[in-house]
């Protein structure tokens, strides 16, 4: 019943991920019962990015966020003696770990195990949320503190276990104000880069029903104060993890608040969501990683807290879970590891840096993109691991500037693999049937000088006919409508440069 | 005696649109002693089907491109984009094909950008060169210097040139918004962009703006236009041949 990731790469014929015999098949996972969740309302990338990129409010305070990290980001990472050598090692070891998956998840495991903890395989979603319920149900928890985590966000984690019965709360504080503005995270890193501070003050004056007080610093104190009760009675916490080392069984994960260690060391269960691709081998990769990875996502050379952790409370020590659980999520990222094209994609460390860079992000936010990865790498791995179908707009919307590519501290060439999305969608036809007659009609005149000539002295006249004397066109029929919609086309010349060629006075040799 | 035989690859959009920059490139290097050539059959170089996802369509046209480039010595373009389409996605395209890979790598090593070629293959400068009056200048850095490894040789050269005030704009490395069909099929996306573009201009007080990528020039100064931003949009070659004292009218 429940097919493992395992299997169906075994059945793409390409690589296992993992043993099969390493994770026993879980039969009362299928007697969990789920929530049935209000569905998702339709998704059209056109009308949400127009949206938004009408929005100034939202433009102004994506703008301003991300530029400073951005900025950050260069000037940290330049600092770095070598900065391109090492970026180049970091893509090297994480598409190392990727090329020996099925390895290095065995040896995590063998690991895990032998610091007493417990290891659940989730081949997608549905099974992830039940695997955590069951794990809740279990133990008996019902107070869960939770941290930022995007696998947490691509399972829709937090409103399955509320609808659940469960008290759960976000206590990273982004987080925390998505979750009481029934809203939705927008950046990877930066999940209310779309909000300003006059909007979570009003958030927070109706929530808490105390006067509005738009200080950042007051606005911090309530929520800690909020959440340091939470974090008392919680008996059950979830984390996501940056990376997963084999040689040790040890998640690290990093954070700037302090409410992940609580997670970690607070609660009696503790459970460690994280996606199969953040494996790396070794420890000594970390200082690799971790170098390029807050330098990345804000500038910061380290951050706050860096979470070392594996396992439950060793004897004779102070504090730790007494249960520990780590869940390993696959959820579409085998299909991915199966392409060999595409499997550099999943060297993905979720820092942010490419959204920051995007021209386009900075211009729509996140939530435009309709997904949990929004930005160049969402465009990317959201239509890889859902599908095309419901996302196939998500590649055409870039420019292939190509700043994500310069920013990215593992060295994913997103631009090329967004190009390599755009010719699956046509050669499966997800595109339009009179698109296609056009760009293959055009290309073929293309082939022939003759051709190319008269279409040109066709589109001459006609452009120069609209320009009228001005030498500006400002208005075209479609498909050159979208052109003139928000900007004018000059006019082209009176004669071509083959033209002119032509015309030239012989040379002496 | 000429130094280097040239091909000059000119490019669809310059070749309608700006066919006075071919001619500036043309007598700006038979100045500093090339013999131009500028094969008559050159028509485009794929870019647009190759973003677009019809990768069949572009492999014509590279081998095609490959067939008439393939016998000079060195071809130059003035344009970013459509250099690293011949060195970089033909590379991908066509790089591991036995019957092409050989000629994607050869006419990939000898294509370069007209900037790139001043500086990286005839070492030249511009000091001795001088506008006929001050100018406050800002240059766009084209995207698709990215791909190639060119990044501010233009300023460089620009800085090098009498007469020019050169003036930074801000987020220099932010993309101008047009992306070939990008900009048609998502004009509220693009048009914020290239807006922030005419805005960044705007703020230099520039009265020219350098841009060598025929696209880029057509959507910014577009864009410009649109909005009332006072600024002429020039490629480099142009500027460099007032400087020095080229006609680029007529030959």
């Amino acid at each position: 019943m429940f097919d493992t990731g395992a299997a169906r790469a075994s059945r793409a014929g390409i690589m296992v991920p993992m043993a099969p015999s390493l994770i026993e098949p879980n039969p009362r996972l299928a007697k969990i019962v789920l929530p049935v969740l209000p569905a998702e309302p339709a998704f059209d990338f056109h009308t949400e990015s127009v949206a938004a990129a009408g929005n100034e409010q939202l433009k102004a305070s994506i703008n301003n966020a991300v530029l400073r990290q951005h900025t950050a980001r260069q000037l940290r990472v330049l600092e770095l003696p070598d900065a391109d050598k090492l970026r180049a090692l970091a893509g090297d070891i994480k598409q190392h770990a990727l090329d020996h998956l099925d390895y290095y998840l065995e040896q995590l495991v063998t690991n895990v195990r032998r610091n007493r903890g417990h290891v659940h395989f989730a081949a997608d979603a549905d099974e992830a949320q039940r695997v955590i319920l069951q794990i809740a149900q279990d133990a008996g928890c019902s107070r869960v503190i939770k941290s930022k985590s995007m696998v947490s966000e691509e399972i829709n984690l937090a409103h399955v276990m509320e609808a659940a019965g469960l008290d759960v709360v976000e206590t990273d504080l982004g987080e925390f104000i998505v979750q009481i503005d029934h809203d939705k995270p927008s950046h990877l890193v930066a999940p209310i880069v779309h909000k300003n501070k006059a909007s979570i003050a009003k958030l927070f004056s109706e929530y808490f029903g105390t006067p509005y007080n738009d200080d950042p610093n007051a606005l911090c104190n309530q929520a800690r104060a909020y959440l340091r009760d939470k974090f008392r009675v919680s008996d059950l916490g979830i984390t996501g993890g940056n990376f997963m080392v084999a040689e040790t069984g040890i998640i690290c994960s990093v954070e700037n608040e302090g409410n992940q260690r609580q997670s970690v060391s607070t609660p009696r269960v503790m459970i460690a969501m994280v996606g199969i691709e953040k494996v790396v081998p070794r420890m000594a990769d970390l200082a690799v990683m971790l170098k390029l990875l807050t330098r990345s996502a804000t500038g910061a050379p380290i951050t706050i807290y860096n979470n070392l952790y594996g396992g439950p409370r060793g004897p004779g020590e102070k504090d730790g879970p007494e249960e520990f659980h780590l869940v390993l999520v696959d959820n579409g990222r085998t299909e991915i590891l199966a392409s060999e094209e595409y499997r550099e994609t999943l060297r993905c460390i979720r820092c942010g840096a490419c959204l920051n860079a995007c021209p386009i992000y900075r211009k729509i936010g996140g939530h435009a993109y309709g997904s949990v990865y929004p930005g160049p790498i969402g465009a990317l791995i959201t239509p890889l691991m859902q599908g095309l179908d419901k996302y196939k707009d998500l590649p055409q919307a870039s420019s292939l500037c190509g700043a994500c590519y310069e920013a990215c501290p593992v060295k994913i060439n997103i631009p090329k693999h967004l190009i390599n999305l755009r010719r699956d969608i046509n050669r499966t036809h997800r595109n339009g049937f009179f698109e296609r007659i056009v760009y293959k009609t055009w290309a073929w005149g293309l082939k022939s000088p003759f051709i190319y000539s008269v279409v040109n002295a066709v589109q001459k006249f006609e452009l120069r006919r609209r320009a009228k004397k001005t030498g500006w066109v400002s208005k075209l029929p479609a498909p050159g409508g979208g052109w003139t919609q928000i900007r004018d086309l000059p006019a082209p010349a009176t004669k071509t440069f083959h033209q002119m060629w032509r015309k030239r006075p012989a040379q002496d040799e | 005696m000429p130094q280097h035989d040239v091909a000059l690859f000119v490019t669809c959009l310059t070749d309608q649109f700006y066919p006075h920059v071919g001619v500036a490139i043309t007598k700006i290097l038979e100045r500093f002693g090339c013999r131009v050539h500028f094969p008559q059959a050159q028509t485009c170089c794929g870019q647009p089907f190759f973003n677009n996802g019809y990768h069949d369509q572009t492999r014509d046209l590279a081998t095609r491109f490959l067939e008439i480039f393939e016998p000079y010595p060195y071809v130059v373009t003035p344009s970013g984009s459509c250099a690293a389409m011949v060195r970089e996605q033909y590379e991908q395209l066509l790089g591991k094909d036995p019957a092409w890979g050989p000629a994607v790598h050869r006419v990939g090593a000898k294509t370069y950008e007209f900037v790139e070629f001043l500086d990286k293959v005839l070492k030249v400068d511009f000091t001795q060169f001088n506008l006929p009056a001050p100018e406050p200048v800002t240059y766009h850095y084209t995207c698709h210097l990215r791909g190639i490894g060119v990044k501010d040789e233009g300023v460089k050269m620009l800085r090098q040139i009498g007469n020019v005030e050169f003036r930074q704009m801000e987020k220099t490395d932010q993309c101008c918004g047009f992306g070939g069909t990008f900009a048609v099929k998502y004009p509220a996306i693009s048009g914020a962009i290239v807006e922030d573009k005419a805005d960044c201009i705007a703020a230099t007080g520039a009265t020219t703006l350098v841009c060598n990528d025929a696209g880029c020039s057509m959507n910014i100064s577009g864009m410009c236009h649109r909005r009332g931003v006072d600024v002429k949009t020039k490629h480099i070659a142009e500027l460099m041949a007032e400087a020095m004292k080229i006609d680029t009218a007529a030959w």
